[in-house]
């Protein structure tokens, strides 16, 4: 039962905070399931993320959703949907009348943008987690060779991510990969 | 049939978009303003318009707000449902499936390699989230609320929400005066 408690705390709190819709509130999700409660490592919640940005649908259900399954079955899944997806809803149905007027008032424009820097600041924290952890995983001479390469397929030559992952997936998996399990 | 429409409206965006909910917003607007004719555009804009001030996904937000007004509350569970629970439930397949073989070398292998990906897309998103604030805020503006809460975030090691609500009341009171 606590358990859906700490489920319905963290995504509610990542829910309410996420400015700028799910993929704004991936630095939250992290907070919560690594650093907060240790649902899952670093590097799971890595790949959590790479398997959600690969498939279709909105980034915060499926974290959210995912997450919840993990730590308590079919009930943490919908406690934690519950959680991250009504409590904005109902704020939107019940605040539409009222946010009408105000909707181009300064200091609600004022309140959005002074979150985006913010924002841009904790993704950048996470991205150099990350790149130290490629580092530390492959050493640095191939850590450096992945990221230029993953730079120039996806920023420069406007690759959809979801193709590199599953490109990376298929190259893991095939029987000629000399790094994998010998058959 | 009112709720299968709403069911189809969402179902769609949801499987098709790619890259979180915000990609997938003029999937949505497609389905509602070309499709069923529900909103005009001008209508749509209003309302994505407030989505985007309140807190919370995007996706959701638009996909219970419109499944109200046209269905009542079943009508608003129908299109939350409809954009959330098939790509969840790939999610989650596919997720259980790889953690099976998690103890194997090739599944470490994919956390590894994914990692730079990972990095990238991060990276990528805070610069985009850097150049939306030096287009809204200014230069100014935004170099000073990236040092203040790189400050507070890793030296101070302040927890997040509270970074957030204290931007959330500059910004208020800048927009005072």
């Amino acid at each position: 039962m606590s358990k859906n408690a700490d489920l319905f705390a963290a995504f509610f709190r990542v829910g309410m905070l996420g400015f700028g819709g799910g993929p704004s509130a991936i630095p939250l999700f992290e907070q919560e399931a690594v650093k907060k409660y240790k649902w899952m490592t670093s590097d799971e919640f890595g790949d959590t993320l790479a398997l959600a940005n690969t498939m279709p649908g909105p980034l915060a259900t499926k974290m959210a959703g995912y997450i919840g399954y993990r730590v308590n079955g079919i009930w943490g899944c919908l406690v934690s949907l519950f959680a991250s997806v009504v409590p904005t809803v109902i704020l939107m149905i019940v605040l539409l009348g009222v946010l009408q007027q105000y909707k181009d008032v300064a200091w609600v424009d004022g309140m959005s943008e002074a979150v985006v820097p913010v924002v841009g600041v904790m993704l950048a924290i996470l991205t150099l987690d990350f790149l130290k952890k490629s580092k530390d995983s492959l050493g640095w001479l191939r850590a450096v060779i992945y990221t230029a390469a993953s730079i120039i397929l996806m920023e420069v030559l406007g690759i959809h991510p979801a193709i590199l992952i599953i490109i990376i997936l298929v190259l893991v998996f095939l029987p000629l990969n000399k790094a994998g399990e010998p058959k | 049939m009112i709720y299968w429409q709403i069911f189809l409206a969402f179902f769609i965006p949801g499987i098709l978009g790619y890259g979180g909910g915000p990609a997938s917003i003029p999937l949505v607007e497609k389905e509602v303003v070309d499709r069923y004719g529900w909103m005009t555009t001008q209508e749509f804009g209003e309302v994505l318009a407030l989505g985007n001030a309140l807190p919370g996904p995007v996706a959701t937000k638009m996909a219970g707000y419109i499944g109200y007004t046209e269905g009542g509350i079943l009508g608003s569970a129908v299109a939350l449902f409809a954009s959330v629970a098939p790509s969840l439930i790939l999610m989650i397949a596919l997720m259980v499936t790889l953690l099976k073989y998690k103890d194997s070398p090739k599944v470490k292998n994919i956390t590894k390699m994914i990692r730079p990906v990972i990095a990238v897309l991060l990276g990528a998103m805070a610069l985009q989230f850097f150049m939306t604030s030096y287009d809204t805020s200014g230069s100014i503006q935004t170099i000073v609320l990236v040092i203040i809460s790189y400050w507070l975030l890793e030296v101070r090691k302040m927890h997040p929400a509270y970074v957030i609500l204290m931007a959330l009341a500059y910004g208020a009171l800048t927009g005072f005066f």
